[in-house]
């Protein structure tokens, strides 16, 4: 019978050493977000804010509100358009690096890894605030850089038309290094004997990339451009620093218009649905990502 | 064959140089004199030297209470969500008890939902219960960390079950067995989210923004975003700024970063 205590004693102690996470996780993420779903189908305003007999239900009034708003789909034109030059962007960035560091011939490879990756641990607000200054009109780097090889000066962060691609220089060089050691990791694994025996056939650097690399880092390519994409669905603090949405609303992200929908406006009702429409989205590049994954029969 | 090595090192020079230019720049003009860097061509090196900026800051900006508030803020977030997520991701991964499998099932499906998605909700909690504008407030979410949870429980199920079992044959009790076995084996993994933690508590923005309304409880970002608003033309004051808040976390990172990037690859890779 001592057995069968030993075992309820252990029981017992697994549960207090789970309880705590828990709950926290119950109430701190489980409960804001299924409150998240109801809150959307109210008219939760500064009225209801003041006083909740001002709140009621609308059903799915928000949501049709949402869509028949100019302004939410130009957040979600924007946030596309962030996703879908950031994310090719970003991996090559990634890859070019991450080939270049795995070359044998090239020293000190662990310094230069660390190098590298330091812009991501950096604080986004900072280093935001300094690429604001980077891009400047008449005094920025970049300009003075583009002059020097015969480039007439850029308005970066004050056209519609350069406002993203501008934050998007940003973004890459803070989050390249990131997947970059993914892709280092990956690549580590690929045997020399390969890269030999095509040298032996006669393959240029150029067939080497084609024909051994990227075999070897499609699946994992594949896998972290999905991911990216849901990253670049969450951009926030970026166009808050650089643009505040502008020029012309140029870089209002979704979750940019959910801030401001909530905490500007406090419209939380109208903005529990925005967050349900972003979540929709990530949830869908999920499921694309978990059946690719399933079908490359890697447990990613 | 020589030309091509010489080539490659001095691409991967280049591409360093332009990597760090961006926190060089800042370095360097935080140093100018008021002015300095907001001529053209911008200038690289001050042309001499001032702390005035950092004093300004300090003295006048209330920078110190902010960064006070970033490190608090920091600390306490790493030590909750340790004490929070290091028992129960050791019990995942190696104690018996009675739902754990289906548990550990519903809590990866959760990994799927963003927490943003929560956030107006957890806002109109806290305020309810006033704790908008305090640091509880702000450390709420550090307590949910499923990730960490996760981190802990791929790293624990290593601990080879014979161990455990012979501590429990000396006639030590799990709490024992937990704090003299189980934590001196998780202490790379434990240095690893703690690192996490603060990094990420140090950097985070949307959540400090939200539930920090008063100027005086702003952590460094927070603090950051609204002295750019106020002065954009201050080229060396914010760049002095941006130093005193990334300096802090890139030196922690380079002492850190065999624990930061092996943990990173770790989630990420395998998780």
């Amino acid at each position: 019978m001592s057995a069968v205590s030993a075992i309820r004693r252990r029981e017992r102690a697994a549960w207090t050493f789970v309880a705590p996470a828990l709950l926290a996780v119950g109430l701190f993420f489980a409960v804001p977000v299924i409150s998240a779903l109801l809150l959307s189908l109210t008219d939760f305003d500064i009225y209801a804010l003041a006083d909740l007999n001002n709140l009621r239900f609308v059903g799915l009034q928000n949501y049709q509100n949402l869509l028949g708003n100019p302004l939410f789909w130009g957040a979600m034109k924007n946030t596309v358009w962030f996703a879908v030059l950031g994310v090719p962007l970003s991996i090559a960035a990634s890859l070019a690096a991450a080939v270049i560091l795995n070359a044998r011939v090239v020293k000190w490879r662990p310094i230069w890894r660390v190098m590298f990756f330091a812009p991501y641990v950096t604080t986004l607000v900072a280093t935001a605030v300094v690429w604001r200054y980077l891009l400047h009109t008449r005094y920025g780097v970049i300009n003075w850089a583009l002059q020097g090889v015969g480039l007439p000066p850029v308005d970066w962060l004050g056209n519609p038309e350069t406002s993203i691609p501008a934050i998007l220089m940003f973004v890459v060089w803070k989050i390249f290094g990131y997947n970059m050691l993914i892709f280092l990791a990956v690549l580590q694994t690929v045997p020399d004997d390969l890269y030999e025996a095509a040298r032996i056939d006669g393959a240029g650097p150029w067939k080497q990339f084609r024909h051994v690399t990227l075999p070897a880092i499609a699946p994992t390519m594949l896998l972290v451009s999905i991911i990216s994409v849901a990253g670049f669905f969450q951009l926030f603090a970026e166009p808050y620093v650089m643009t505040q949405g502008g020029p012309a609303q140029s870089t209002v992200t979704v979750l940019y218009f959910m801030y401001e929908e909530g905490f500007k406006w406090w419209n939380l009702g109208s903005a529990s649905a925005v967050a349900f429409i972003l979540f929709l989205c990530i949830f869908a590049v999920t499921l694309v990502q978990l059946w690719v994954s399933r079908r490359l029969g890697t447990e990613q | 064959m020589k030309a091509k090595a010489i080539l490659l090192n001095l691409a991967v020079a280049l591409v360093a140089l332009i990597v760090l230019f961006p926190l060089l720049w800042m370095t360097s003009v935080s140093f100018m004199s008021t002015g300095e860097a907001a001529t053209f061509p911008p200038p690289l090196l001050p042309k001499a030297f001032t702390l005035e900026h950092y004093r300004d800051l300090f003295v006048n900006q209330g920078m110190g209470r902010y960064v006070w508030n970033s490190f608090a803020l920091a600390t306490l977030a790493t030590l909750l969500a340790l004490a929070f997520t290091v028992p129960a991701g050791y019990a995942f991964a190696k104690l018996k008890f009675a739902g754990r499998d289906r548990l550990f099932q519903l809590l990866i499906a959760a990994l799927v939902v963003p927490a943003q998605i929560g956030t107006l909700p957890l806002f109109l909690m806290l305020k309810s219960v006033g704790l908008v504008n305090t640091y509880a407030g702000a450390l709420v979410p550090w307590l949910a960390s499923i990730f960490g949870l996760f981190l802990v429980r791929q790293y624990a199920l290593s601990i080879p079950d014979e161990m455990l079992e012979a501590a429990r044959i000396d006639g030590a009790t799990e709490g024992q067995i937990f704090r003299r076995v189980v934590l001196p084996t998780l202490q790379p993994i434990i240095v690893t989210l703690g690192l996490f933690v603060f990094l990420g508590s140090w950097n985070d923005f949307l959540w400090p923004l939200i539930i920090l309304t008063d100027q005086s409880n702003y952590t460094l970002p927070v603090a950051l975003a609204a002295l750019s608003r106020e002065h954009v033309q201050d080229i060396e004051l914010m760049m002095a700024g941006a130093v005193v808040t990334v300096a802090p976390v890139l030196i922690l990172f380079l002492a850190l970063q065999r624990y930061y990037i092996r943990g990173m690859l770790a989630g990420s890779v395998k998780g």
